[in-house]
C-alpha cells in the first residue's frame, strides 16, 4: 500500500469520526462516543503511517536527502499535516478533560479542510524540491506554521462552544454571532459535501480530478436556479440555527462543561498559538525569504494575510485589557 | 501637574487619544481591510493586468476608470505609499503612547516585592482556602514552608502576635513581558525604516567571465558597488530526466583595485555572498551566448590518452594519439527531437546543451555527432569519448543586490519579540500567602492566591499545595 491508500483511509475515518461526534452529541450514548473515539484513533495512525511513508516515497524519488524529503512542500502536504496536528490536539484535550463533546465541533473543521483538499483539484503528486524550497527555515516555518494553525482553529472550536453555552438571547450579538458564523461554516461544508458527492464520486475520469469543483454543485453551479436555490437553501439553514440554537446550548451545558473551562481552554489554544504563528510563521517566514531572495519583508499577498491574521491574534490576546 | 491641564488641554487630548487601546482597534483594521485590497490588486504590475483584473469586479467599460482612480489612490503600489506608511507611523505612535501610559503603574507593581496579607484581606482574594491542621502555629509553618519550597515558592516569615504567615512569589517581571513585546516592535519597525534609507535594492546579470562594478535599480538607474564583481562560473544541474532545476551555483569573485580579495566563492539559492554590507543572492538565471563563449571537453582516445580541451566554436582539436581532429559545427541549448525524428531547440536556456562534433582523418571528413551534456551515451564516438562538460560564457548569472543596514536591528527586534512572547504567555506572576493562628487543637491556616495569567491550572497547582499542607 502507498501512502495515498493510507490518506484516504484516515479521511474517511475523521469523516465517520465527524458523523458519529455529532450523534454522539445528540443521542448522548457512551457507546457512539467510544466509537467515535476508536474511529478518530484509528484515522490518526492511519493518518501517521501515511505521512511517513510519503516522506520515504518522497525520498526515493527526491534525490536529496532524507531532511530535504519530509513531506510538507506544497499546499496539498502543509493542509494533510495541518489536519494531523488538529486530530493530535484534539485527542489531548479529550483525553485531559475527559469529555467527547469537543469532538463534533473539532472534527468538521479536519472534515472541511479534507473536503478542500479533494475538491479543490489541488496537485497531490510528490516533485522534487525547487532551489528555493531548500532550506531548513523553510521546515521549521512550515512545521511550526501548521502548528499554530491547529491551534487557532481548536480556539475557533472552543470559543464557538463558549458563545453557544453562555448566549441564549435571541436578540444579543453574541447569539447572533454564533448562530450566523454557525450557520455559514455548516452550509460551506453542506456544499462542500455535495460537490464531493456530485463530482468525486459522480464523475470518474481521473483527469477531471485535477480541476476544482468548489461550490460548483451549489453556489457556483452554472444554473442560475441552483445558485440562487443554493442561497436560499444557506440562508434557511442560518435561520434555523438562529431559530435552535438554544437546543445546542443545552446539550452542551448538560456535558458538565461550564463556560469558563471552554474560555480556559481558547485561551490556552491562542496563548500557544500566537507565540508559535509568530515565531515559525512570521519570523522564521522572514528569515527563510531574506536568504533565499534577499528582502525579508516584500507585502506579498502570503505575507500580507498572514500579517493581518497575527493582528486579528494579537488583538484577541490583549483583549482583557 | 493639575494646573498646567488647560494650557495642555491640546496635547492631553492627543495623548488621550493615543493612549486609548480603541484606536488601535480602528488603525489594525484599517491597515488590515487597505492590506486586503493590496492582495487583490497586483502591486507594482502593468497597468494592463489590474484592469483585467478589474473588469471582473466593476465590468469592461468601468475597468479603465476604476483602476485611474485606484492608482491615483496610491492602491497599485499601496505598500510605499504615503498614507500607508502614514498608519504605520499612527500605529507605532499609539504603540508607544499607550505603552508609557500603563508603563508607571506595572513599573510600580513590578518593583515591589510581595508583603504579608493583613489578616481580614484574606476572606476578600479570589483564590482563598481554609482549614485546620494539627500542631502549633509555628511548627505548623515551619513545615508549610517546605512544601511550598517543594511547589517552587520560596517563602519568607512574618510573625505577629502569635501567628505566622508565610508569603511568596513567582515571575514577578514577566509583567513586563508585555512592553517587551511592544518594544520589540518598535525595534523592527525601527530596522525597516533604516533599510529603506540606507539600503537599497538592485539587481545584475553577469555573463560569465564577465565583470561589474555597478548593480541596477532599474533599467537606467544604476548603483555604483564601490568594488568589482565577476562571474567564473555559472552552474544549473537538473533533477533526473527532468528540467526542474535541482541546484544553481555561481563562483564569484570580488576584487578591489584588480585585486582578488574573495576569490571563487560559490553561492547558491539559500546562501549568499556578503561583502561590505552588500549581499549577492542567486536568483535567476539565463542564456546569452557569445562567439568567444569555450566548449570544455574531457577527450580521452581508444588508446586511453586523457584530455582536457578548451576550444571555441569552429576551432579545431585533436584526439590525442589518433590523428583525428574534430571540431563544433553546431549548438543548442535544449536539444530535443519531435515526433518525426527532427531535431530542434525547446526553449532558448540551457537546459539540455548539445554540441555537433564533426570528426576528421587526414583532412577528410569522417562522420559527425551530437554530444549532449546530460546524455553520457552519446559521449562515445568511434575513436574515442568526449564528454561534454560545460560551455563556458554563455549563461548569465541573476543575482539579487541588496544592501540593508537595518536587517541587524529587524533580527534584533525579533529576538526581544520572541523573548518577550515566552515572558507574556508562558510565565505570569503567581503570588501565595499562607497564615497560621492559634486555634483550638491545632493550627487555623489561611490560604490565598493569586496569579495574573493562567488561573485554572493555578488554581489546581493551589489545591495540591493545600492537599499537602492537610497531610
Ligand atoms: C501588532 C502589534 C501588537 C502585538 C503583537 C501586541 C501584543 C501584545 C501582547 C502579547 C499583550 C499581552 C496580552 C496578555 O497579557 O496576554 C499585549 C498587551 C497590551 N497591548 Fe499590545 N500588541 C500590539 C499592539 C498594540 C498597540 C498598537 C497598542 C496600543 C494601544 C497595544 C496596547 C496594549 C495594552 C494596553 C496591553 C495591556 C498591557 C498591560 O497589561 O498593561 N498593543 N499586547
Amino acid at each position: 500500500m502507498d501512502s495515498s491508500q493510507f490518506f484516504g483511509i484516515s479521511g474517511i475515518a475523521y469523516i465517520l469520526a465527524m458523523v458519529a461526534y455529532i450523534a454522539y452529541l445528540v443521542f448522548r450514548n457512551s457507546a457512539v462516543g467510544i466509537i467515535a473515539t476508536t474511529i478518530t484513533a484509528v484515522g490518526f495512525v492511519s493518518h501517521t503511517m501515511a505521512f511517513f511513508l510519503r516522506w520515504k516515497e518522497f525520498y526515493e524519488i527526491g534525490q536529496m536527502g532524507i531532511l530535504r524529503a519530509i513531506p510538507l512542500t506544497n499546499l496539498y502536504e502543509s493542509l494533510i499535516f495541518f489536519v494531523w496536528c488538529l486530530i493530535l490536539g484534539y485527542l489531548i484535550i479529550e483525553w485531559k478533560y475527559r469529555n467527547r463533546s469537543f469532538g463534533a465541533f473539532i472534527t468538521p473543521i479536519a472534515g472541511m479542510a479534507l473536503a478542500f483538499i479533494d475538491i479543490s483539484g489541488m496537485d497531490k503528486n510528490i516533485h522534487p524540491l525547487i532551489p528555493a524550497l531548500q532550506s531548513n527555515w523553510l521546515l521549521a516555518h512550515v512545521t511550526m506554521s501548521f502548528t499554530s494553525y491547529a491551534a487557532f482553529a481548536i480556539s475557533f472550536a472552543t470559543a464557538m462552544m463558549y458563545l453557544v453555552a453562555t448566549t441564549d438571547d435571541k436578540k444579543s450579538a453574541g447569539y447572533v454571532f454564533w448562530t450566523v458564523a454557525l450557520g455559514i461554516f455548516v452550509s460551506v461544508l453542506l456544499a462542500m459535501g455535495i460537490d464531493f458527492l456530485v463530482f468525486r464520486v459522480a464523475v470518474s475520469s481521473p483527469e477531471s480530478f485535477l480541476k476544482s469543483y468548489l461550490f460548483k454543485a451549489t453556489y457556483r453551479n452554472s444554473s442560475g436556479a441552483i445558485v440562487l436555490g443554493s442561497y436560499l437553501a444557506a440562508a434557511a439553514l442560518i435561520f434555523a440555527i438562529w431559530k435552535f440554537g438554544h437546543v445546542l446550548k443545552n446539550i452542551i451545558t448538560s456535558f458538565s462543561l461550564s463556560p469558563d473551562v471552554l474560555d480556559d481552554l481558547t485561551y490556552k489554544s491562542v496563548a500557544v498559538g500566537f507565540p508559535i504563528f509568530t515565531l515559525g510563521g512570521l519570523i522564521f517566514g522572514a528569515i527563510w525569504a531574506d536568504q533565499a531572495w534577499g528582502r525579508y519583508w516584500s507585502w506579498d499577498p502570503k505575507e500580507t494575510w498572514s500579517l493581518i491574521t497575527w493582528f486579528v491574534y494579537a488583538f484577541i490576546s490583549m483583549r482583557d485589557f | 501637574m493639575s494646573s498646567d491641564r488647560k494650557n495642555n488641554s491640546l496635547t492631553d487630548t492627543i495623548w488621550n487619544i493615543f493612549s486609548s487601546v480603541k484606536l488601535a482597534v480602528v488603525v489594525f483594521s484599517i491597515i488590515s481591510l487597505t492590506s486586503i485590497v493590496g492582495t487583490v490588486i497586483e502591486q507594482q504590475a502593468e497597468p494592463e493586468r489590474n484592469i483585467k483584473l478589474l473588469a471582473k469586479f466593476v465590468g469592461e467599460n468601468f475597468a479603465p476608470t476604476a483602476f485611474r482612480i485606484l492608482n491615483t489612490l496610491g492602491f497599485t503600489d499601496m505598500f510605499r505609499s504615503w498614507w500607508f506608511m502614514s498608519f504605520l507611523f499612527v500605529f507605532a505612535a499609539n504603540l508607544v503612547i499607550c505603552s508609557l501610559d500603563r508603563l508607571p503603574k506595572i513599573w510600580k507593581v513590578v518593583k515591589e516585592p510581595i508583603k504579608p496579607l493583613a489578616p481580614e484581606i484574606f476572606s476578600t482574594m479570589s483564590i482563598k482556602r481554609e482549614f485546620v491542621v494539627k500542631g502549633k502555629p509555628g511548627n505548623a509553618s515551619e513545615k508549610a514552608r517546605a512544601v511550598l519550597k517543594g511547589n517552587g515558592f520560596a517563602a519568607d516569615v512574618r510573625e505577629d502576635s502569635g501567628a505566622f504567615q508565610l508569603y511568596s512569589e513567582k515571575g514577578r517581571y514577566s509583567r513586563l513581558g508585555v512592553y517587551v513585546v511592544h518594544l520589540s516592535i518598535l525595534i523592527i519597525m525601527a530596522g525597516a525604516v533604516i533599510g529603506m534609507i540606507f539600503g537599497f535594492n538592485a539587481s545584475l546579470n553577469l555573463p560569465e567571465g564577465n565583470v561589474s562594478d555597478i548593480a541596477y535599480k532599474s533599467e537606467s538607474m544604476q548603483i555604483p558597488l564601490g568594488f568589482e564583481i565577476r562571474c567564473d562560473n555559472f552552474d544549473v544541474s537538473f533533477y533526473d530526466n527532468s528540467d526542474t532545476p535541482k541546484s544553481f551555483k555561481s563562483r564569484l569573485t570580488i576584487l578591489e583595485k584588480g585585486r582578488e580579495v574573495i576569490k571563487e566563492r560559490e553561492i547558491d539559492v539559500n546562501s549568499p555572498l556578503h561583502y561590505k554590507g552588500i549581499t549577492f543572492y542567486q536568483s535567476s538565471y539565463g542564456y546569452s551566448p557569445s562567439k568567444d563563449s569555450i566548449f570544455k571537453f574531457m577527450v580521452t582516445s581508444n588508446k586511453g590518452a586523457k584530455e582536457e580541451v578548451n576550444v571555441k566554436f569552429g576551432e579545431t582539436f585533436a584526439i590525442a594519439g589518433s590523428g583525428v581532429s574534430a571540431k563544433v559545427i553546431d549548438f543548442s541549448p535544449a536539444l530535443a527531437m519531435d515526433e518525426s525524428g527532427r531535431l530542434y531547440t525547446y526553449i532558448e536556456m540551457m537546459h539540455n546543451p548539445a554540441a555537433l562534433v564533426e570528426f576528421s582523418e587526414n583532412g577528410q571528413q569522417k562522420y559527425r555527432q551530437w554530444i549532449l551534456a546530460r546524455l553520457p551515451q552519446t559521449w562515445k564516438v568511434a575513436d574515442g569519448t568526449v564528454e561534454f562538460k560545460h560551455l563556458w560564457g554563455a549563461q548569465y548569472t541573476g543575482l539579487q543586490v541588496r544592501k540593508d543596514p537595518g536587517v541587524g536591528v529587524v533580527y534584533l527586534g525579533c529576538l526581544v519579540m520572541t523573548l518577550g512572547l515566552y515572558a507574556t504567555f508562558f510565565m505570569g506572576h503567581e503570588r501565595v500567602w499562607v497564615r497560621f493562628s492559634e486555634e483550638k487543637g491545632g493550627a487555623k491556616v489561611f490560604v490565598a492566591a493569586s496569579a495574573n495569567k493562567n488561573k485554572i491550572s493555578f488554581e489546581h497547582k493551589i489545591d495540591k499545595i493545600t492537599k499537602e499542607l492537610q497531610a
